[in-house]
């Protein structure tokens, strides 16, 4: 950043960090409550698709007999991970059920009807992944379809790939946490944080980094104890407390608060020597190397106004939020059920969803705290300009998109909105601007494939133009060739006639010339 | 008084000889402009817009005949592609896009004419004669060519399922058309 | 209980700070509130009168044109602007004008400055601040008509039926009491070759003060309280002290320098600040949401630019007061300034280019 920048920014809001919110962080009691574990319900419907990327190709048949962490489905492709089960039972359909997504659409699925067992497959015995080779740790990651726990679920084991590639020298361990209402992470790390450790240590092995840094934010000091006492043997791993401020838990703004750099906008962090995971991941990193054991159950936060009992809780992939909500007990009927934090979650269309493995919680929240009104005017009161950690113009971009102007909203950085909620938490005329800029980008997006689709049409439509082309083109030489074969035919026959015309009337000497021609 | 007639009437000339000057001086090539808007046309010729093919489109555009929203199988990204190049803005909510629709061929009813397969632009349907043919969904473009060709009815559109991965958000209604209601 | 049903996909995020416009425009008013009822205090029943008038006719044509929309006029009005709007203007007033002013002014703003632009977020121009411009240019005599203070309860102070006389009927017999503001009065003392050190050394220069009782409309009488309101606002996260500071920094700069070379043609920086509107502009006029660029680098240059105009005019315009007259300038920028000027994006440098990465790496 050149003097000018910094005297810019100097002036635009004072020294320190300016970006984000600081929303109301509403995490206890649930996170002071001891974590539970949900009593096995009788039917995991395990998606398919957990994960960026394709979805897995199943491997089992309905009415088969699976154990706890068999593999259901395969990785497909470069960006997938494997799906495994979550409990012993019996495989009773390979059908749909609903996404958790607003849209309310479906998803494939897996549905294993338990047996109460909850058996795990006998796995051949851990080997010491200090002993592994690089690229063998990876391996086993993506064996284990381990995912990015916080929320983007990117196979962990291809980001470790990206990193093998790119020399890495930090990594950065996300604690952040910083959506109101969620503490899975924060349990994770008071009630696990030697086998976070663990797989931090298995990490910095298996990408060559020197070290680690913890970034967590200071709003939690139980965890930033447990996890410094933890580390406290490992010179390399250091805890560093973070301000808490929304979206501290953005890849990109938790590694500019650890290291001061920004990361280009069409670059990673591995570019700058950085890898970022989940303290999540290095959890599911340590239970896949050190037992052998595939991802198949994740801490969620239950909160909310409308839950009699917040906490967290151990639950298997595939469980549905019904299930964990009759566990919880409702006091009302919520006015927003959520997946995931206040801020980027997504709204449940009921309540027949599964827990998928980045499900990080299930809110039911009343319509207080959902706060929402009918949308007024913008009066460009910019305190969304304010609050945008990226830098963008919501009240312009959404003024295009309003228009129907989505190249004027991507020439404003549409393409750069990390969709972080910021600017529609503070705006007082209460626009649903995130939804303008979901509705923007998947426009853009089912223009693109149009936009492929016309082309590939038009292809083949040349294509086909060129045949036909051809086609005519060669009847007409055939017809042509055919034209002259038979003109010299007659030529030669009208030859011939005349030849025995002139032999006739040359009389006797024709026997004698006809066995010439 | 005078003096003020006579400077603005000389204001209004010369603003007017400066706009027509510059109207004749930017004034873009016909042909060219047909060449790129042709261009960006799915160019299956499949006349639904009723001219002649994509080039007679093209024209009819140029020429102000037809509006941005002339082909229907080009759907909103053509048209918005289209009322960029001509300088033109669409309000596209009024378009009443009810998403792709593909063809598809009834088993059942398919005698296997061949008639249909000849009609398609992009070569979309596989077939031989006493065979019952069949639609390839990757290359159809929708453009409903053959529906009319076949003579048991067999060829129905049907829109393309939404998927999980197709879906997206609709546009929030706006501010104004919430006050209004 | 858990037959819960979303009935159409709402977007992230699922909370609010809590924040609404009405509150916005009620704090604002609340900041406004001291200065306020000190200027009713001075100026007595009059003043009250055309305070209400003024916004009770700003309401009536915000009402008029949402109703000729067809749209339900109380939900637009429970925003606040348009009471807001009519207050601004009411403190830019003479305290004991003709009602007829403040409803011709009050229209004026929220139907012609406000609602013809598209409502609310669509002006372009200040709507209280178009409304005092047109007045002043429209109706001269009694726009610069003040009286000197009468403070309520003080003897011959109008009572509350001699104050609707007042404010109905014109004030025959109080002309006694007809003073000048300090700008007005440095004025027309320079206009008639009396330069400023003779003018304030006589003794009927108007009296300079913090609190005190100077003459002016509602808003110019008490810089002290108006920029106690304002820092309020500041506090309350309404505004940030980046215009409030950048506009007075305009006004006081050149006057700075401009007493420094002649203290008889220029007034100091002290009293350009602390007289007019001055106060009034920087704290709630330039800081108008609608009217004000989005980035605070945009609201530095434009305040800035108010400020500096504001002294312009004071000093070599034909009008006493250049407040209304800058910001509405400036105002007209403000789409330049948001084309120019926009926040740095993340990754970015400010022209939108990605940063390079750092040598090593690359
Ligand atoms: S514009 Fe995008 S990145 Fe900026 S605050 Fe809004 S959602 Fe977040
Ligand atoms: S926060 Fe809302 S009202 Fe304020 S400028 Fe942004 S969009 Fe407009």
């Amino acid at each position: 950043m050149g003097l000018m920048e910094k005297i810019f920014a100097l002036l635009e809001h004072g020294p320190g960090e300016h970006w984000g919110v600081h929303p109301d962080d509403r995490k206890r009691p649930a996170a002071d409550a001891p974590l539970r574990v949900l009593p096995l319900p009788e039917r995991l419907h395990v998606p398919l698709q957990q994960h960026i990327g394709a979805a897995a190709r199943p491997i089992v048949l309905v009415g088969q007999k699976v154990l706890k962490g068999q593999l259901l489905a395969e990785a497909q492709g470069a960006t997938s991970a494997n799906i495994h089960a979550s409990t012993s039972g019996t495989i009773t359909a390979i059908g749909e059920i609903t996404a958790p997504h607003p849209s309310g659409l479906p998803c494939a699925a897996i549905t294993i009807t338990a047996d109460g067992e909850d058996r795990w497959i006998d796995s051949e015995p851990a080997v010491d992944p200090f002993s592994l080779a690089p690229k063998d740790t990876a391996a086993r990651i993506a064996a284990a379809g381990v995912v990015g726990l916080g929320g983007a679920t990117f196979p962990s084991a291809l980001k470790l790939g990206l990193g093998l590639r790119a020399k890495i020298h930090t990594l950065i361990l996300n604690g952040g946490e910083c959506e109101p209402y969620l503490s899975c992470d924060d349990r994770l790390m008071r009630d696990f944080a030697a086998e976070i450790i663990d797989g931090i240590r298995i990490m910095l092995h298996a990408t060559g980094a020197q070290k680690a840094q913890i970034g967590i934010e200071d709003n939690k000091p139980e965890a930033i104890a447990a996890m410094t006492a933890a580390a406290r043997k490992f010179a390399e791993i250091s805890v560093c407390p973070v301000a808490a401020r929304y979206p501290m838990g953005s890849e990109k703004h938790l590694f500019s608060a650890l290291t001061g750099q920004e990361v280009p906008a069409d670059g990673r962090t591995t570019d700058l020597g950085v890898l970022v995971h989940n303290v999540g991941t290095a959890w599911a990193v340590h239970e896949a190397l050190r037992h052998n054991r595939p991802l198949v159950e994740r801490i969620v936060t239950l909160n909310g106004g409308a839950i009699a009992f917040p906490g967290n809780i151990r639950v298997p992939v595939g469980a549905l939020v019904e299930d964990v909500l009759a566990y919880a007990s409702l006091k009302e009927v919520p006015a927003r059920l959520v997946m995931g934090g206040p801020m980027m979650g997504s709204l449940l269309p009921h309540t027949r969803v599964p827990v998928v493995k980045g499900s990080s919680g299930i809110l039911a929240l009343t319509a207080a705290e959902a706060a929402a009104y009918d949308p007024g005017p913008c009066i460009r009161c910019s305190s969304c300009v304010r609050a945008c950690p990226v830098g963008l113009l919501p009240l312009e971009m959404s003024a295009h998109i309003a228009a129907s102007d989505l190249n004027g909203a991507v020439d404003l950085g549409l393409k750069d909105c990390i969709a972080c909620g910021c600017c529609s938490f503070v705006c007082p005329s209460h626009i649903p601007l995130v939804h303008y800029f979901n509705h923007a980008k998947g426009e853009l997006a089912a223009q693109g494939r149009t936009q492929l689709r016309n082309d590939a049409a038009k292809r083949l439509a040349a294509a086909r133009a060129e045949r036909i082309e051809r086609d005519t083109r060669e009847k007409a030489e055939a017809a042509a060739r055919r034209k002259a074969e038979r003109m010299a035919q007659k030529a030669a026959e009208k030859a011939a006639a005349e030849a025995a015309a002139a032999q006739e009337a040359a009389g006797t000497a024709a026997e004698s010339s006809e066995v010439t021609t | 008084m005078i003096a003020a007639i006579l400077s603005l009437s000389l204001l209004g000339l010369i603003l007017g000889f400066g706009l027509g000057f510059a109207a004749k001086k930017f004034a873009v090539e016909t042909d060219a402009r047909v060449a790129e808007l042709e261009a960006l046309m799915p160019g299956t010729n499949c006349g639904q817009c009723g001219f002649p093919g994509c080039s007679g489109a093209a024209a009819a555009l140029a020429d102000g005949k037809a509006s941005p929203t002339v082909c229907p199988p080009g759907g909103k990204a053509l048209i918005q592609a289209l009322a960029a190049k001509l300088g033109v803005s669409v309000d596209l909510s009024g378009v009443a896009d009810e998403g792709p629709k593909i063809a598809a061929i009834e088993e059942e009813i398919c005698i296997g004419c061949c008639r249909c397969l000849k009609d398609c632009p992009t070569d979309a349907i596989v077939g031989a004669a006493k065979q019952i043919h069949a639609v390839m969904r990757e290359a159809c473009t929708g453009c409903e060519a053959c529906v009319d060709r076949c003579p048991t009815g067999a060829i129905t559109m049907d829109p393309v399922p939404i998927t999980l991965q197709h879906w997206v958000w609709p546009k929030p209604l706006s501010e104004g058309a919430k006050a209004w209601a | 209980m858990t037959g819960f049903v979303a009935t159409a996909p709402l977007a992230s995020p699922h909370a609010h700070s809590g924040g609404r416009v009405t509150w916005v425009m009620g704090k604002v008013m609340l900041a406004l509130a001291p200065a306020t009822l000190y200027g009713f205090w001075l100026y007595g029943w009059p003043a009250i009168h055309l305070w209400v008038i003024t916004i009770l006719f700003s309401l009536l044509g915000e009402a008029f044109c949402v109703r000729l929309m067809g749209r339900r006029a109380i939900p637009v009005l429970m925003d606040g602007s348009a009471a807001l709007t009519g207050w601004l203007l009411a403190l830019s007033l003479p305290p004991w004008a003709p009602w007829w002013l403040g409803a011709v002014g009050g229209l004026f703003a929220t139907v012609i400055a406000k609602q013809v632009f598209g409502g609310l977020g669509q002006n372009l121009f200040n709507p209280a601040m178009v409304a005092r411009v047109a007045l002043l240019i429209s109706f001269p005599v009694p726009m610069t008509q003040m009286v000197a203070a009468l403070p309520l309860g003080s003897v011959g102070a109008p009572d509350f039926v001699q104050g609707l006389r007042i404010t109905l009927a014109g004030m025959p017999n109080y002309d006694a009491v007809a003073s000048a503001s300090l700008l007005g009065h440095a004025k027309t003392e320079l206009s008639r070759g009396i330069d400023l050190v003779q003018t304030f050394a006589s003794a009927n220069a108007p009296a300079l003060s913090f609190i005190g009782a100077r003459t002016g409309s509602l808003g110019e009488t008490s810089a002290l309280l108006i920029a106690a309101g304002g820092i309020a606002l500041i506090f309350l996260r309404i505004i940030t002290w980046h215009i409030p500071v950048a506009m007075l920094l305009g006004i006081a700069l050149p006057a700075l320098i401009g007493h420094a070379i002649d203290p008889a043609r220029y007034l100091g920086a002290g009293t350009h600040l602390l007289s007019g509107a001055a106060m009034l502009g920087a704290f709630f006029i330039a800081t108008d949401y609608v009217t004000s660029p989005n980035t605070r680098l945009g609201q530095l240059v434009f305040a800035f630019g108010c400020g500096f105009l504001t002294w312009v005019i004071r000093t070599y315009g034909g009008y006493p007061e250049g407040v209304a007259f800058a910001v509405l300038l400036m105002n007209a920028l403000t789409p330049a300034i948001d084309r120019l000027i926009k926040p740095r994006i993340y990754g970015r440098d400010r022209k939108g280019k990605p940063m390079e990465l750092p040598e090593e790496k690359a």
